[in-house]
Formats: C-alpha cells, sequence, structure tokens
C-alpha cells in the first residue's frame, strides 16, 4: 500500500469538508461544549465548598468526554465521505484510477480519523489548562495532565475514532443517504455514553487500570471491525452490493 | 497490434448470467462500439475490462495485460480511461480541483499535470469556468469535465460508458465530435452506446450486445450482411414481361412496389449491368437505379428480434 496516494484521497476529502461547514460547525460546536464549557461547570462545582471534594472524581469523568468525542466526531465525516462518495456516483471513476481499494481505504479512513483526533487533542488541551486554573486554588495541586487523562487521549481515544470510521465504513456501505449513515452512525457512540453514565453516578471508577482494560478491550474489536471492512471494501462489492 | 483482446469472457451474477462467452477484439487506434438494449451487459463489459470488477470465466487482456491480476490491473488502469455513464464528479470542487485530483491518483507528475488541465478544459471551452464549483454546471458542461478528467493523463485507450445518455443534441454533437478527434490522434477508443446513429457515424467497428455478443462488423458490412444486399429499381410501368425477364436471372428475393422493384442479388455489382440490359430489352424504361440502404437501426432491430 502507497500512503501516498491514501493522503491524495484523504487530501481531496478535507478539501470538500472545508467546503461543507455542517461538518465544521459540529466538530467546533462539540469542543467548545467540552473544552470551554465542562471546565466552567467544574469551576462552578469548584466554588461551593461543600462540593470541593468531589471535583476529581467529576474531573475524572468528564476526561471521558475526550472518547466520547473521538467516536463522535468521525461520524459526520466518514458517512458523508463515503456516502457523499456513493450519492455523488465518484466511485466508479475512483476506482478506475490505479488506485487499490486498501489506498482508497486508508484515505477514506484518514480523512475522517486526523479532523476527529486533531480537533480532541486540542480541546483536551484547553479544557486541561481551564480545568487546573479553575481548581489549583481550591485543590491546592494540578490534577492535569494525570496518566488517566493520558491513556485517554494516546490509547482509548484513537481507538474509538478508528472504531467509528470501521463502523461508519461498514454502515455507509448499506445505506444510500448521509443522514441515515449518520443516525446509524452516531450509534457508536452509546457503549461510551454508558461508561461515562456508570462513571458519574459512581457504578464504575474510572482507573488507570480500568482505562487500559477498556483499550485492550477496543482493540480487540478494532481489529474485527476492520477484518470486516476490508471484506467489505473491495472493488466488486462496491460497484455491484452497495447499495 | 491488438489493444483490447477478449476471449471467451463471461460475468454471472449469482443465477443470473450478465454476459456470456465474449470474444472480439479491438484494434490499437481503432474506435470500437457496443451496441445493445437495457441490460445487455455493455457496463458489465465495460467495468470487467477496465478491473473494476472481476470475470467469471473466459479471459480478457488490455495491450497484454491481464485484467484479473493484481500488478497487471493496476498498470491496465494506468494506460485507460474511463467516462462512466455517471458523471460522477465532486460537486463542491470546481473542475480544475476535480481534474486535479485525477491527474494525482493517475501519477502525472505536476508540470505535466497543469499542463493537460489547461489544455482540455481549454478544449472543452470550460477556462472561464475553471474555479467554479461543478454544482454550477450544466450536464453538457459536466459531462465534458467527465471526459477532461479520463483524459488528463492522456491515455491510450479511453472508455465510454453512454456517453450522450441525458444530453441535449447540442451537448450530443460536442462529445461525438470530441470522440471524432481522439480518434484522430490514435486513440483506442471503446464505445458503448444505443444510439445507433451516434455508434454508426463514430465507430470503425459495431460489436451488437445481448448478454452474448450477436455480431461484430463494421457498420456498412453490418448494414450489408444483415439485410443483404437489395437493389432498387424504378420503371415508367411494370409489366409481366419486365418481371419475367428479372425472375429468368434468379433474383435471391423479388418485390414489387408501386413503380418500383425491389430485390437482392447474390452479387449486385457484378449481376446488376445484365439485369439493367434484360430490363431494357423487355421494354422498361429506366428512371433510377438506387441501392436500398436500411440503415445500422433497421440492421440492429433485425438482429436482436431475431435473438427474441
Amino acid at each position: 500500500m502507497r500512503l501516498s496516494k491514501a493522503w491524495i484521497v484523504a487530501s481531496k476529502d478535507f478539501k470538500t469538508f472545508t467546503k461543507r461547514r455542517n461538518i465544521l460547525y459540529s466538530i467546533v460546536y462539540f469542543e467548545v461544549f467540552i473544552s470551554i464549557g465542562l471546565p466552567f461547570l467544574i469551576r462552578f462545582i469548584a466554588n461551593k465548598p461543600s462540593a470541593v471534594a468531589l471535583v476529581p472524581a467529576f474531573m475524572n469523568a468528564f476526561s471521558f468526554w475526550f472518547v466520547i468525542g473521538a467516536s463522535l466526531l468521525p461520524v459526520g465525516i466518514a458517512s458523508y465521505s463515503l456516502v457523499g462518495e456513493k450519492v455523488q456516483k465518484s466511485l466508479e471513476p475512483l476506482l478506475a484510477t490505479p488506485t487499490t481499494d486498501e489506498e482508497i481505504l486508508a484515505g477514506k479512513s484518514i480523512a475522517a480519523f486526523l479532523p476527529a483526533i486533531g480537533a480532541n487533542y486540542v480541546g483536551a488541551v484547553i479544557f486541561a489548562v481551564l480545568a487546573d486554573l479553575f481548581t489549583y486554588r481550591q485543590l491546592g495541586y494540578l490534577c492535569y495532565p494525570n496518566w488517566n487523562i493520558a491513556v485517554i487521549l494516546f490509547l482509548l481515544a484513537p481507538l474509538a475514532c478508528a472504531l467509528s470510521v470501521g463502523c461508519n465504513v461498514l454502515i455507509s456501505s448499506r445505506v444510500s443517504d448521509a443522514r441515515s449513515a449518520q443516525q446509524l452512525g452516531a450509534l457508536v457512540v452509546l457503549p461510551f455514553g454508558a461508561v461515562y453514565v456508570l462513571s458519574e453516578i459512581q457504578v464504575l471508577t474510572l482507573t488507570t487500570s480500568h482505562l487500559l482494560i477498556m483499550a485492550a478491550v477496543l482493540a480487540v474489536v478494532d481489529a474485527i471491525v476492520f477484518t470486516l471492512v476490508k471484506a467489505t471494501f473491495k472493488r466488486d462489492e462496491i460497484l455491484t452490493k452497495w447499495k | 497490434m491488438n489493444m483490447i483482446e477478449v476471449e471467451n469472457l463471461t460475468k454471472r451474477f449469482g443465477e443470473v448470467t450478465a454476459v456470456d462467452g465474449l470474444t472480439f477484439d479491438v484494434a490499437e487506434g481503432e474506435v470500437f462500439g457496443l451496441l445493445g438494449p437495457n441490460g445487455a451487459g455493455k457496463t458489465t463489459t465495460v467495468r470487467m475490462l477496465c478491473c473494476l470488477i472481476s470475470k467469471t470465466s473466459g479471459d480478457a487482456r488490455i495491450a497484454g495485460y491481464h485484467t484479473d491480476k493484481g500488478a497487471d490491473s493496476l498498470a491496465i488502469r494506468k494506460m485507460i480511461g474511463l467516462v462512466p455513464d455517471n458523471v460522477g464528479l465532486y460537486e463542491e470542487l470546481s473542475a480544475v480541483e476535480n481534474l486535479d485530483y485525477y491527474g494525482k491518483l493517475y501519477e502525472c507528475p505536476k508540470g505535466e499535470r497543469e499542463k493537460n488541465i489547461a489544455y482540455l478544459l481549454k478544449m472543452m471551452d470550460l477556462w472561464e469556468q475553471r474555479d467554479q464549483p461543478v454544482s454550477n454546471f450544466s450536464k453538457g458542461m459536466k459531462q465534458k469535465v467527465a471526459i477532461a478528467r479520463a483524459l488528463v493523463h492522456d491515455p491510450k485507450l479511453l472508455f465510454f460508458d453512454e456517453p450522450t445518455v441525458n444530453l441535449d443534441p447540442e451537448s450530443s454533437r460536442v462529445v461525438r465530435d470530441l470522440i471524432l478527434k481522439l480518434k484522430k490522434d490514435g486513440k483506442t477508443v471503446f464505445l458503448n452506446t444505443h444510439n445507433l446513429d451516434e455508434a454508426q457515424r463514430i465507430c470503425d467497428r459495431i460489436g451488437i450486445l445481448r448478454t452474448k455478443l450477436l455480431t461484430v462488423n463494421t457498420p456498412e458490412q453490418l448494414e450489408k450482411t444483415i439485410w443483404g444486399s437489395k437493389t432498387v429499381i424504378q420503371v415508367e410501368e411494370i409489366n409481366d414481361r419486365i418481371l419475367a425477364a428479372i425472375r429468368k436471372r434468379k433474383p435471391q428475393d423479388l418485390g414489387v412496389d408501386g413503380n418500383k422493384i425491389i430485390l437482392t442479388l447474390a452479387d449486385p455489382e457484378v449481376e446488376n449491368p445484365d439485369l439493367i440490359r434484360a430490363i431494357v430489352s423487355a421494354g422498361g424504361r429506366i428512371q433510377y437505379v438506387t441501392p436500398l440502404n436500411p440503415g445500422l437501426e433497421e440492421a440492429y432491430m433485425k438482429v436482436i428480434e431475431e435473438t427474441e
């Protein structure tokens, strides 16, 4: 597989997304919510003397939003990237170029993965700086960086993002409009949302070891999903069986 | 040298046979047309030749490369250009951006790519609109961009799948003229169409496909072999003596329509002078002698009807 070819495919998709404001706005709105909105919520809690003791637990749980973000943000891009090609009927001329199926798939995956992870990292830096700024006086120490957010950002978030991209490729092969693809693709967020809720209601504690176990499970799921994706993304299948 | 060689090529989708045992070849520089009704297997054939879908059996080679071998299929795709039945352009991108993207995918070096894009857009009268999103273009303009896209890497062989379908007559003419220009430039063109007039005007040879390849020939020979060589002789007045004189020459078939005699002879170019002499000797006053040209459409319909 030639990465240069995959990069050409991805670059074209980046160019397309900059012209589709709704995709850009959905990323920006979400990141503003988690990187600025959540620290202000932490500040509100930290300013209540009775709730100060809960602040570290809240901050820990809120960090998990970056996993949710990593699984949610690629949905719009990945679904548009493939369903858009189907709707515009551009897959046939694309497949007729001297580009392999793997290169096209890698390009489409990079196009969905990089902006989502990039936006997530920018949001994480803003979130960590603001959260530390708002809680340092009450806690007396800087909560971030810590091992939990490191595992979240560098293991769980990329794995969740890859899972979302993979699932969206599978979904895109079965639906014929971007809206349906997005609605179905967004379901990938549910397990991560459930983990977040369980941690908020303190049924599950997000310790570093728990997060590492989650990452291991996610890596196995990703491997299964990408095996299915590779079997689905074959030119014969695309032109004759994709709806 | 043959650019395309197809032997017993078959494609089945489950129980359905889309293409059954095609055998033909296309010479370098030739414009070959594949005619057939909807669902005849034309698009499936093009897709197999462009390495987009696999064959079930048989063999297909493009410039000696096998369409079903991994490395060969990349080499084939590098030397061909495809204009599919749906233009498949990126509507948000401009004409230049669309062509540049494909130029990169076809591994065309930057300088050459820019030169080709400028040349093609000027040739297609799209240079002024080059930076506008393709979504603003008319159908004809989009079709021109799709053709330019297929030419951006200067391929040796071009596949056109129904290039004028849904186009107005003016745009269709532009597309036809472009194909003729490509032919002049020595490109090999494989044209899928159900527009008989288009096929007759453009193609050196035509194949009629209905899952199986029913016949392959030049448009002129196709008319001739399917209809035989008919001659129409218009005389001032037909009488029994004239008809008897004609029957003596044992025509394959003889009909009368008003004052016109329509007959088929095995070799009209050799037999007609004697026949005319015989008619004149029988007292016939000949007004016109013309070969009957039923047209490709009639020939095509006859071939298709014979398979039903």
